[in-house]
């Protein structure tokens, strides 16, 4: 059991908050910094896109986990971002310029988008980014001389003032930049005021009036800054794939980075990279058990579908914090050993608080 | 005239929009929560009324009504197996677990071999039989979609109306505590509210698949439903119809009409335009919290 005794009123501001925390994290920068000498560039590959996704993720957390607007349409800013990346970057933009304009650009769809969340909430909220997210994918489609339709367009290596980023270890270092950079941006955002006041509408939105919070304007940053970061997220998914098409960015891709924050555990930024590590690595461990079972279930298309959709089912009833909540249970009994008890994370049984009324 | 018969082509798909926003209504009004797996309980209901048919040898009619009541069985025992576990929990959670149980029941059809994969064919006596009435050619398939949504409305409005079991259900979807403190057994009315979702979604997939056909990705036709729904008002049953309709014409006549690739969005561009302007729905209740 560690005690921390506070001495000084900046401990409190550090983002470590005592030595365990400097010791891991560093070994965790460590091994990340060294991954391209370590794993096979398939490996490294794989951590890429999880990086993508959990920059992705960074952002959907902050709008679902911590400002409690839920997004049925994330894709469809992931798919801003990409499209923007891809048009610019052919056009001969360098690569920095045209991230943020990516990310502008998916910002900017993001105040629109948000604009609704101020008149409704809970359940509309989803149908009106849902609706979002169909009209988005169609505009990707059928606006044939910008993205080139259905037929998808190519995106070439990324250019850094010069340099060419078009080797695997180049593109794994940039995106461990800019998650690096995401995820200190997310964990300072949170700590100030403004994350705080995030916190407060997600807690309830009629305390967080009261207590003088702007609802309209949070809200809107809230959807703004999300949907700028999956715009940045798009814009390295499309550097990784070189090729990007309006189906990459459906209903499906929106309902998987759902999935990925509630399964990495909403509420928590450790959430959104363990959801995204779920997400990647998920179907790599089907195919590699695949050969195990008996073909009939171990052949059969549906296996992956089946298998998300019981971990789902498995982790909203009997682990509602998620992947990260499993790990601070499992921290509690190492660090308590021999002293846990069943009950210390027990939910709180509660009636049902109807959204219908305001 | 062919107005008219983009319009009755339209109040088909929207009856079958409707009958799925039926599902999400029953569910909402009376457990609070939104089910994203009514599109995918209908297609298990098509898909029950397809083995009734074929590899059982059953007649139409009761193949029909096996499907039927076999699906108000399975929604019964989904939401005492997964479902009430969760009850009181954020509303979102329960979202995630019926997406979840959409993904499961997908994955499972897709996965029985040769039959998930394919697509098939629903042997209805009315198939491709058509009436013709000066110069409009109508459907029989669209005309029986459109009957059978009448009469299933029909019957829905006299249970809610009259009987005992639709007023206890009434009571509960307006205060499920207040609805328990008068002896309301509110938890076996919401296993029977998603029965009857299910019965009804397996109604609408029973209507659809003459049209369509029956495959495993049928049941994605249930995010068209959710516009419905909403433009209807998420808490009225005659709002779900009415819904379901406006959507169905509105996407008939903009496929016709309007440039490609209009048909998909109209629905959601119009759900946008309603929570804009009128968030509560057509029919939507109003309610106030008192401080």
């Amino acid at each position: 059991m560690r005690f921390i005794f506070k001495t000084s009123y900046a401990q409190d501001i550090n983002l470590a908050k005592h030595g365990g925390h400097v010791f891991w994290y560093s070994a965790l920068a460590l091994l990340l910094v060294a991954a391209p000498w370590l794993f096979a560039e398939y490996w490294l590959a794989q951590m890429t896109f999880i990086l993508i996704y959990a920059i992705v993720g960074l952002g959907l957390m902050l709008l679902a986990g911590f400002t409690g607007q839920f997004s049925l349409g994330h894709a469809a800013f992931l798919g801003v971002g990409a499209y923007t990346q891809a048009v610019m970057t052919n056009a001969g933009v360098p690569f920095p310029l045209a991230l943020v304009c990516a990310a502008g650009l998916s910002a900017a769809v993001g105040v629109v988008v948000g604009l609704p969340a101020l008149r409704v909430k809970g359940i509309y909220l989803g149908m009106a980014t849902l609706a979002f997210g169909f009209i988005v994918e169609e505009v990707l489609a059928r606006w044939e001389s910008v993205t080139g339709g259905n037929a998808g367009i190519h995106i070439k290596a990324p250019n850094l003032f010069g340099w060419k980023v078009d080797s695997g270890e180049g593109f794994y270092y940039l995106c461990l930049f800019i998650a690096v950079l995401a995820t200190l941006g997310i964990l300072n955002l949170l700590r100030s005021s403004t994350g705080r006041a995030f916190v407060a509408i997600r807690d309830s939105e009629i305390s967080a009036q009261s207590m003088g919070i702007n609802l309209a304007r949070y809200k809107t940053l809230s959807f703004a800054l999300s949907a700028a970061l999956a715009g940045v997220g798009g814009a390295l998914y499309a550097h990784k794939l070189q090729f990007i098409s309006p189906d990459q960015f459906n209903i499906i891709q929106s309902i998987d980075l759902l999935l990925m924050v509630v399964i990495g555990g909403l509420g928590s930024v450790h959430g959104a990279f363990l959801g995204a590590i779920f997400l990647i690595t998920m179907p790599q461990v089907i195919s590699l058990t695949k050969d195990y079972l008996p073909a009939a279930v171990g052949q059969a298309p549906g296996l992956q579908a089946v298998v998300y959709g019981v971990v789902l089912v498995a982790f909203v009833l009997f682990e509602p914090m998620g992947l990260y909540g499993r790990w601070l249970k499992v921290r509690a009994w190492i660090q308590l050993f021999p002293f846990y008890r069943q009950g210390m994370f027990k939910r709180q049984k509660s009636f049902q608080k109807s959204d219908r009324l305001k | 005239m062919q107005f008219l018969q983009l319009v009755i082509s339209g109040i088909a798909q929207g009856c079958i929009y409707g009958l799925i926003a039926l599902g999400f209504v029953l569910i909402y009004k009376a457990t609070e929560t939104v089910s994203f797996a009514q599109g995918d309980l209908m297609m298990l209901g098509a898909f029950m009324g397809l083995a009734g048919m074929t590899m059982l040898g059953f007649p139409f009619w009761a193949a029909v009504l096996a499907a039927i009541v076999a699906m108000a069985i399975f929604g019964v025992l989904l939401e005492r197996i997964v479902i009430r576990p969760i009850l009181g929990q954020p509303a979102f959670s329960i979202v995630m677990l019926t997406i979840g149980i959409a993904y499961v029941a997908r994955g499972l059809i897709t996965m029985i071999p040769n039959i998930g994969t394919d697509t098939h064919t629903l042997p209805v006596p009315y198939k491709d039989q058509i009436w013709k009435l000066g110069a409009l050619v109508l459907n029989v398939e669209q005309m029986v979609v459109i009957a059978a949504t009448a009469v299933l409305c029909a019957g829905l409005f006299a249970m809610f109306k009259y009987s005992k079991l639709g007023m206890a259900m009434q009571a509960s979807s307006q205060n499920q505590l207040a609805a328990y403190y008068m002896g309301i057994p509110v938890k076996t009315l919401n296993g029977l509210v998603w029965g009857l979702a299910a019965a009804v979604a397996a109604i609408a997939g029973l209507l659809l698949a003459p049209i369509t056909f029956v495959h495993a990705n049928m049941g994605f036709i249930g995010l068209k439903a959710f516009p419905a729904a909403v433009v209807g008002g998420f808490t009225s049953l005659p709002g779900a119809i009415v819904g379901g309709l406006v959507i169905g014409i509105v996407e008939s006549l903009s496929g016709f009409y309007l440039p490609d690739g209009f048909k998909d969005t109209a629905p959601y561009v119009v759900v946008l335009i309603m929570l804009m302007v009128k968030p509560n729905g057509l029919f939507g209740e109003k309610l106030r919290k008192k401080v």
